[in-house]
C-alpha cells in the first residue's frame, strides 16, 4: 500500500488513515464546496493547525454528494475511525481545532456522519450504489497515488495483459451498459461497431459538454476522479483500436479542466498514457499500445454536446450537426472511424472490467443495467449527487434519498433530462428508473439532471423556461428548430402574460409535432417535450392561464393580484418606498393599501415586506 | 532630448504593436495543429480581453483564412465577444435550479443595484452583468459568479451586499 494514500476498502465507509501518528483532515472542495466557502475553510484549518503546531495532515478531495451540507470537513483518527462535519464555516473552526483535532472529542452537534454511530444523513447514502462515484469525495483528484491505492489502472493492466481487444468489447456488451449522456445506446455495440470500421486511424472522444440546466453530474466526476475517466477512455481505445482521443469540457467548468489536464500530465509521466503505455510490455495482441489524449475547452454552445456537432468544434468550425448516417463510427472527426461516450459512461468501465460484466448486469432491470448518477436539486430538502441502482423507483430517490421537499411543502412533479426531457407528475413517484420507464412518461431519462418542483411552481412557465433556453441555443440549421421553437415560446410567454387565446393549446400541439419531425438532431426533435409533457399532465394549468387569468401556482406575477392584509401590515411604509409606481398609499404604524390601477405586478412590495402582509391571489 | 532619456525608445511600442506580438507567439504555439482556431481564440480573448475588428484581421492573415470564417466562429459561440467588458464579470446563473428558486428576483435585485441591462457594462466600466443558462452548482442554487469566484444560496439582499463588497 502506498504510503500516505488513504486506504479504503470499496463501498464500505470505514476507512483508515495511512499516517499513524495523528489526523488526517480532508476538506471537500469540488465546485460547489468551494462556491459554499470551501477555501477559506481550509484557510481557516490551516491557521489553527499550524498555531497549535498539531501532527495533522491536511488534504482535499472532491464532491461526496452531499452539496446540502456543504462545505464538507471530514476527520480520521489513526484507528481508522471517520468523523464527517457538515456545515463548516471559518467560524467553526476553531471550536474543531480544540475539541477535536487537540483533546479528541469530535463535536457531536456538527457531524452529519461518522463510523461511530448512525446518524440522520445515513439514509442519504443507504439506497446508493457508488460505482461511478466509488472515489469522489474520497481521494484526493489531483493525486494518482490516491487513486492507484484505489485500484487505479488495474482495470487497464488487466484487459492490456490477458484480455483482447475482442474481449473487452464483449465484456462491456455483457455488462449490458447503454450509453450514460442520455439516449442509452448500448455502449459495448458502439464499441464493435468503431472497432469493425475500415481505416488505420481511429479516433476517441469523450463528451464532457455537460449542457443541461440543472446537471452536473459529469462535474462532480471530472473534478472528484479524473483518472476513472482517464483510465476508461484507455480501455475503450485499446478495444476499439484507437490512438488518439479528446476529452471535450465545457468552459465553464474552469476546475476540471485544470485537474484533468493535471491528470493526464501525472499519467503520461506514470507511463499510463502517450507512448508505449506501461513500459515496453506486450499486450495480450502482441503488439504495443499507444494512446495520446488531449483535452478541448467548449466554447459555450449547447448544441455542442450533440455529437456531430462536437466533432465539427474539435474541428474548428462553428458546432452545427449534420446529417447521420454516415455515423461517427464509420467517419466520424477528420472523416475518420471515431467512438464518443460521455464521461459517465467511461467511468464505469474499469469498474466492470475489475469486477467482471455480470456484477454490473446483476445492478438494474432487464434492458438497463448498472447504476445511475444524477444531480438532484431544486425544491428537494437534501440536494446533491447521488447514484442508484437502475430500478429503483423516482419517489424512493426524492423522499428517502433527498429527503422529501424543502420546507415541508407538496411534491408536485419532477423534470427529468433537461431541456429534452419532460416534467413527470407526483402520480407517477412509483415510476421505475430505466430508460424505458422513464420514456414511457414523456419524459426521458438524459444525462441525470433531476430538478424537483413543488406546489409553487407553474408549469406553464417551466414549459416556457425550457423553450427560452432552446430557441436561444438552436444553432439555426434547421427552420422547424429555429422559428418553431421560437414561435412555441411566444405562445408560452403570452400565456403567463394573460394574452393566452382558445386555440393556443392546439397550435402548441401542432408546431411541436413539427418541430419534432423536421429537425435535423437531438435538440430540434425532443425541443418540444417540456411542452407536451406539461400539456399531458398539467392541461388544467394551460386552461386556467388562458381561459380565467388565473395562475393556479400564484407565480406569473401578471395574473396576480396583489392586496395587503390589513391585520397584518404594520404601516412600516417598507413597499410603498419600494413600490415603483407609487401604487401604495398609507400612513405610518397604519395598514397600506394597493391602488389596482396603478400597479404593474412587479412583487417589489412582497420581496421588501418583513410580515408576510402582501398577498397574492 | 531630456523626455526621450526618461522613455527609451524600445518601451513605447504602440498598443497595435503589442498586439501583434501577443497574436504572433499565440499563432505559432499552435502552427499546424490541426483544428485550432478556438483555443487560438481563446487564448486571445485571454490575453486581450476581448475579440476586436483588428484582432480578427490579424488571426485571420496569420492562419491563411478569409476573416469571415473566423468572425462565424466567434459569433456562434458564446464565450467570444467583440466588445470590451468591465473589470469584474457577473455571471447569472438562470438554470433549472435557480429559475425556480428565486433566480429571476436575484437577477432583477443585481441589475437594479449596479443600474444596467442584461448583458451591459456600467458606466464606470467597473461591472458586466450576464445572464448564463446554467454553472453546475445547482444545488447551491440560486448561485452567481463574480469573476472566477462562486456564490451560492442567494437572495436578493445577499447578491446587493456581495456586490458591495467587490
Amino acid at each position: 500500500m502506498l504510503p500516505g494514500a488513504i486506504m479504503h476498502v470499496a463501498g464500505s465507509y470505514h476507512a483508515a488513515g495511512g499516517n499513524r501518528e495523528g489526523l488526517i483532515v480532508v476538506v471537500g472542495l469540488g465546485s460547489c464546496g468551494i462556491a459554499a466557502g470551501g477555501q477559506k475553510v481550509r484557510s481557516a484549518l490551516i491557521e489553527a493547525i499550524e498555531r497549535r503546531a498539531l501532527p495533522i495532515q491536511l488534504r482535499e478531495t472532491g464532491c461526496v454528494g452531499m452539496c446540502y451540507r456543504e462545505v464538507l470537513v471530514d476527520v480520521f483518527d489513526p484507528q481508522g475511525k471517520r468523523f464527517t462535519y457538515g456545515n463548516v464555516t471559518p467560524e467553526r473552526v476553531e471550536r474543531l481545532a480544540t475539541d477535536h483535532f487537540e483533546s479528541g472529542r469530535p463535536v457531536r452537534e456538527w457531524l452529519v456522519r461518522s463510523s461511530e454511530e448512525s446518524l440522520a444523513d445515513d439514509s442519504f447514502f443507504a439506497k446508493q450504489k457508488r460505482i461511478v462515484l466509488r472515489n469522489c469525495g474520497i481521494i484526493d483528484p489531483e493525486s494518482l497515488a490516491e487513486y492507484r491505492a484505489r485500484d487505479g489502472y488495474q482495470a487497464l493492466e488487466k484487459a492490456l495483459r490477458r484480455m483482447q481487444p475482442e474481449e473487452v468489447i464483449q465484456a462491456v456488451r455483457d455488462s449490458g451498459l447503454r450509453g450514460r449522456g442520455g439516449a442509452g445506446f448500448p455502449t459495448g455495440l458502439k464499441w464493435q461497431f468503431a472497432r469493425g470500421a475500415k481505416g488505420e486511424k481511429k479516433y476517441l472522444i469523450c463528451n464532457g459538454d455537460e449542457g443541461d440546466p440543472g446537471a452536473f453530474m459529469d462535474r462532480s466526476v471530472l473534478e472528484g476522479d479524473p483518472h476513472t475517466v482517464i483510465e476508461g477512455m484507455l480501455i475503450a481505445a485499446y478495444g476499439i483500436g484507437a490512438d488518439e482521443g479528446y476529452l471535450y469540457v465545457r468552459a465553464e467548468y474552469p476546475l476540471a479542466v485544470r485537474r484533468l489536464r493535471k491528470a493526464i500530465a501525472d499519467a503520461t509521466m506514470a507511463g499510463f498514457l502517450g507512448e508505449h503505455i506501461m513500459g515496453s510490455m506486450l499486450t495480450a495482441r502482441g503488439s504495443e499500445f499507444s494512446f495520446q489524449l488531449h483535452v478541448k475547452e467548449g466554447a459555450g454552445a449547447f448544441v455542442c454536446g450533440e455529437e456531430t456537432a462536437l466533432m465539427a468544434s474539435i474541428e474548428g468550425q462553428r458546432g452545427m450537426p449534420r446529417l447521420r448516417p454516415p455515423f461517427p463510427a464509420t467517419s466520424g472527426l477528420w472523416g475518420k472511424p471515431t467512438n464518443i461516450n460521455n464521461v459517465e459512461t467511461y467511468a464505469n468501465i474499469p469498474w466492470i472490467l475489475l469486477h467482471g460484466p455480470q456484477a454490473f448486469a446483476d445492478l438494474g432491470t432487464e434492458k438497463s443495467k448498472g447504476s445511475k448518477v444524477f444531480a438532484l436539486a431544486g425544491k428537494i430538502a437534501r440536494g446533491g449527487l447521488v447514484e442508484v441502482p437502475m430500478g429503483i423507483t423516482i419517489g424512493e430517490v426524492i423522499y428517502e434519498i433527498g429527503g422529501g421537499i424543502k420546507d415541508g411543502r407538496a411534491f408536485k412533479a419532477v423534470q427529468m433530462g433537461g431541456p429534452s426531457g419532460g416534467c413527470i407528475p407526483a402520480s407517477l413517484a412509483d415510476t421505475m428508473i430505466d430508460y424505458e420507464s422513464v420514456t414511457q412518461t414523456g419524459a426521458i431519462m438524459g444525462s441525470g439532471g433531476m430538478v424537483v418542483l413543488d406546489e409553487t411552481a407553474c408549469m406553464v412557465e417551466i414549459a416556457r423556461f425550457f423553450l427560452d433556453f432552446t430557441q436561444k441555443e438552436s444553432c439555426g440549421k434547421c427552420t422547424f428548430c429555429r422559428i418553431g421553437t421560437k414561435r412555441m415560446l411566444e405562445i408560452l410567454t403570452r400565456i403567463t402574460q394573460g394574452q393566452g387565446q382558445e386555440g393556443d393549446i392546439e397550435l402548441l400541439y401542432d408546431l411541436a409535432d413539427k418541430v419534432k419531425t423536421s429537425s435535423l438532431c437531438g435538440l430540434g426533435q425532443t425541443a418540444p417535450n417540456p411542452v407536451l409533457t406539461t400539456l399531458r399532465y398539467f392541461r388544467e394549468e394551460y386552461e386556467a392561464h388562458i381561459r380565467e387569468k388565473r395562475c393556479p401556482a400564484h407565480y406569473c406575477r401578471k395574473l396576480l393580484v396583489y392586496r395587503i392584509d390589513s391585520d397584518l401590515c404594520t404601516g412600516c411604509t417598507a413597499c410603498a418606498r419600494a413600490c415603483p409606481t407609487q401604487a401604495i398609499s398609507g400612513v405610518v404604524k397604519q395598514p397600506h393599501l394597493i391602488d389596482q390601477a396603478r400597479c404593474i405586478q412587479c412583487g417589489s412590495c412582497v420581496a421588501k415586506c418583513r410580515f408576510d402582509a402582501v398577498k397574492t391571489q | 532630448m531630456s523626455q526621450s532619456r526618461k522613455k527609451p525608445k524600445k518601451s513605447i511600442a504602440t498598443r497595435e504593436e503589442t498586439e501583434v506580438g501577443l497574436l504572433g507567439a499565440i499563432l505559432t504555439k499552435y502552427a499546424g495543429a490541426a483544428g485550432a482556431v478556438i483555443p487560438i481564440l481563446q487564448e486571445s480573448q485571454e490575453a486581450l480581453g476581448c475579440l476586436r475588428p483588428q484582432t480578427i484581421e490579424t488571426l485571420a492573415l496569420g492562419m491563411g483564412v478569409p476573416a469571415s470564417q473566423i468572425y462565424g466562429v466567434v459569433t456562434f459561440y458564446s464565450q467570444f465577444r467583440l466588445m470590451p467588458i468591465g473589470k469584474h464579470l457577473c455571471k447569472v446563473c438562470h438554470g433549472t435550479a435557480c429559475h425556480v428558486s428565486g433566480a429571476t428576483e436575484v437577477g432583477e435585485a443585481i441589475l437594479d443595484q449596479l443600474r444596467v441591462d442584461e448583458g451591459g457594462t456600467t458606466a464606470d466600466g467597473r461591472f458586466t452583468v450576464q445572464s448564463v443558462a446554467c454553472l453546475g452548482c445547482c444545488s447551491l442554487a440560486p448561485v452567481m459568479m463574480i469573476d472566477e469566484e462562486t456564490h451560492g444560496r442567494l437572495t436578493p439582499d445577499r447578491a446587493r451586499k456581495l456586490l458591495r463588497e467587490v
